[in-house]
């Protein structure tokens, strides 16, 4: 779908980008992740032909990406801005066009849209009339209301309170399953880690860390699991490195143990069950935002 | 160039549609017409000064004894019985002293001050008595005097080929000023508007929106042109306005004109000189060539606008508020500004001249300079030169300004340096 190939950009001695490469997949999510400032933007700038890069090329759907092709993507880019004295219609119907729809299913389409998050309400309003998460929403109708095969939304859930953060997500997964596919950038990597499929960790201009999302935190593991339980459990235990106790409210226990190396899982928890009531045991991985502050911390 | 159409189909609806523009587009005219007649009003009402005045002359030399001829409504009285009458509007005292080869010390006494014209009439007349004294000293007759004054009144033409026309400088430079004023004027009047397009969209953050789907060049354009639409509607309609505002004044000011001639001939020594004059200088106006002023001025106005728009753009572009566009706003309009002070002065003095010529071929200052030149006539092959380097200026300012608009739209923080514009414009991609 969306292919880019070692791409490198400098800006006046800095370098913004460095041999870049990712490739996001249709009907899935990819998560752009990395600090403020890591060049998120600057890719995107490129994917989206604003700016070309010094080096590498980016291909869409195998195809060299070029002006024509960027009618099938959609952008919401971190700043948002909208012209304040047009009518929400109005500026709907301007956007359309300039993606190239005609001006019958860009009524269509609005329809759709402002039905779906119930705005029709807002139609002949000017943008300036609007609370700020009100034109957020507008701004997300007007990155979709094209239907692009392409999704790129930087920083999509900052502005919005838990709501219509909710609402966007769940219109951002309708359209994943509606075959679109979606490049998610954004620095709380928290936020979108369910989100999210695959993922490229960008740091000062390199790409640190890249893969599935299931695949990533499996491989930065640190073979640690979680019990909550009932009762006692000794304070040393054969085949447990070491253990982290937690009592919640509810007087349940929960403990974070590090088996050594080799020691069975299975002979761990008939080993806990003989102590206690188990309750409650999973393996615990590590978040994306772990790994990422691993991963630069090390190279730091 | 179908979003092009787009984004200029935009800037138009949304500036024509607003309530400022179709009044100021309404009222122009008329209260042009308003400022114009209340000029003339003014003026009129002035010269149609007619209270007579007397002046009590206290003549010690004793040479204007033989009285003083009555003129511009001042009758002289010269040593009058009654010197303590109060309808004296002033009193004029010729000292002893005062003869004809040293005619000094005249004082004017009065409790109203003159005006210019009025001190000029006197003088006039005292000049006009002694300079008679002189010439009866020199032992010249007074019919012989008459017979030598001789008035002639040159009826400039200008051959057009085979065709004569009538030509009056006054008018040419007349209408030459006029269109190179309404040039200057609507390059900075909507070239301002499109500067403020650009900071609006760079400060609102909607660009990198549209950008995403629209080429930085289109997206100039777009609005270039939409806004130049916006001039030329009304400019259009200001032309229509104006059209009949014309028709339905000229005959009343005709009307009051013949009067003024018929009533000015009665003082005057030689009525049909001015009267043809006059003709003259109407019909040279009737006889300018409009068609090709009205199409040489959109063609100024359309390419200078584009020109001068474009760097406008760039400006805007740079910086991040409407606030600092001033730094660079002065630098990229003084060639404006000096072509406006150059054809008030040496363009009208010498419209064929070299400076002039050479003024009316540079890009920059073309449109005003040509503009001024055209009524006056100007070659047929200069006239093709200087459009088509207006063209290629314009065409080559517009991609440089796009080369720094397309960088200068995405950039936030610090104000660029003149070196650094110079750097966006060979920036890759």
């Amino acid at each position: 779908m969306l292919k880019v190939e070692s791409v490198s950009k400098h800006y006046a001695g800095k370098t913004a980008l460095n041999n870049v490469s990712l490739e996001a997949h249709t009907g899935k999510i990819y998560g752009l992740l990395g600090p403020n400032g890591a060049g998120k933007t600057s890719l995107i700038r490129i994917i989206t032909c604003i700016t070309a890069p010094d080096s590498g090329s980016v291909y869409f759907n195998n195809e060299k990406m070029q002006s024509r092709l960027i009618r099938e993507i959609g952008y919401l880019p971190e700043e948002r801005g909208l012209y304040r004295k047009m009518t929400v219609s109005d500026q709907a119907l301007y956007f359309g066009q300039l993606k190239g729809m005609a001006k019958s299913s860009c009524l269509e389409q609005m329809d759709f849209w402002f039905e779906r998050l119930d705005m029709q309400s807002w139609r002949k309003k000017k943008l300036e009339e609007l609370s700020k998460g009100m034109q957020q929403k507008v701004q997300f109708v007007l990155t979709v209301l094209h239907q692009p095969k392409l999704i790129i939304l930087d920083e999509p859930f900052s502005g919005f309170d838990p709501i219509n953060a909710e609402l966007i997500k769940t219109e951002v997964m309708r359209l994943r399953d509606e075959g679109a596919s979606i490049l998610l950038s954004t620095h709380r990597m928290e936020s979108v880690e369910e989100l999210c499929d695959d993922i490229s960790l960008i740091n000062q201009g390199e790409v640190v860390l890249q893969g599935a999302v299931k695949e990533v935190r499996q491989k930065y593991k640190k073979s640690a699991y979680m019990i909550a339980y009932e009762g006692n459990l000794p304070a040393e235990m054969r085949g447990i490195q070491s253990m982290n106790h937690h009592q919640r409210r509810d007087g349940v226990i929960e403990t974070t143990m590090f088996p050594e190396a080799g020691a069975s899982l299975t002979d761990i928890l008939q080993m806990v069950s003989s102590h206690v009531h188990l309750l409650e045991y999973r393996e615990m991985l590590p978040s994306i935002k772990d790994i990422f502050i691993q991963l630069v911390g090390k190279s730091a | 160039m179908k979003n092009i159409l787009l984004v200029s189909r935009r800037e138009y609806l949304s500036r024509v549609r607003k309530k400022s523009f179709v009044i100021m587009t309404l009222l122009g005219p008329f209260l042009v017409a308003l400022f114009y007649g209340a000029i003339i009003w003014l003026a009129l009402s002035d010269s149609q000064d007619n209270e007579e005045r007397n002046i009590l002359v206290l003549d010690e030399s004793g040479i204007f004894s033989e009285g003083i001829e009555s003129a511009s409504n001042f009758h002289y009285f010269v040593n009058p019985a009654d010197t303590q009458s109060s309808s004296y509007f002033g009193t004029l005292m010729i000292p002893s002293d005062f003869n004809l080869d040293h005619p000094d010390g005249a004082r004017y006494l009065s409790s109203e001050s003159l005006n210019i014209i009025q001190q000029n009439a006197i003088e006039n007349q005292l000049e006009k008595t002694i300079k008679a004294q002189k010439l009866v000293r020199a032992g010249l007759r007074k019919a012989t005097l008459d017979s030598l004054q001789t008035h002639v009144n040159i009826n400039a033409a200008k051959l057009d080929g085979d065709t004569i026309k009538e030509d009056s400088s006054a008018v040419n430079a007349g209408a030459g000023m006029i269109g190179a004023f309404l040039i200057y004027l609507f390059i900075f009047l909507y070239g301002v508007q499109v500067m403020k397009g650009v900071a609006e969209e760079k400060s609102n953050r909607i660009v990198e929106v549209i950008i995403s789907s629209v080429k930085p060049f289109d997206l100039m354009m777009g609005k270039i042109v939409g806004i130049a639409l916006v001039g030329l509607t009304q400019i259009f309609v200001w032309i229509v306005l104006s059209g009949i505002l014309m028709a339905v004044i000229t005959p009343m000011i005709a009307s009051g004109q013949v009067g003024e001639i018929q009533s000015a001939a009665q003082n005057m020594e030689h009525p049909m000189a001015q009267i043809q004059q006059q003709g003259g200088a109407l019909s040279a106006l009737f006889q300018l060539d409009f068609v090709s002023l009205i199409l040489s001025f959109l063609f100024y106005f359309i390419t200078g606008y584009l020109l001068y728009s474009a760097m406008f753009a760039a400006i805007a572009s740079a910086v991040d508020a409407e606030t600092d566009t001033q730094q660079f706003m002065f630098p990229i309009t003084i060639p404006l500004i000096f072509s406006m002070a150059i054809a008030q002065s040496l363009v009208i003095k010498d419209p064929n001249g070299e400076l002039a010529t050479w003024l009316s071929m540079i890009p920059f200052t073309s449109p005003i300079v040509m503009m001024v030149r055209i009524p006056f006539g100007v070659e047929s092959w200069q006239l093709i030169l200087s459009m088509l380097f207006m063209i290629f200026g314009f065409i080559a300012v517009t991609w440089l300004a796009s080369r720094i608009y397309r960088v200068g739209i995405l950039m936030y923080g610090k104000k660029p340096t003149y070196k650094e514009l110079l750097r966006w414009m060979t920036y890759k991609g």
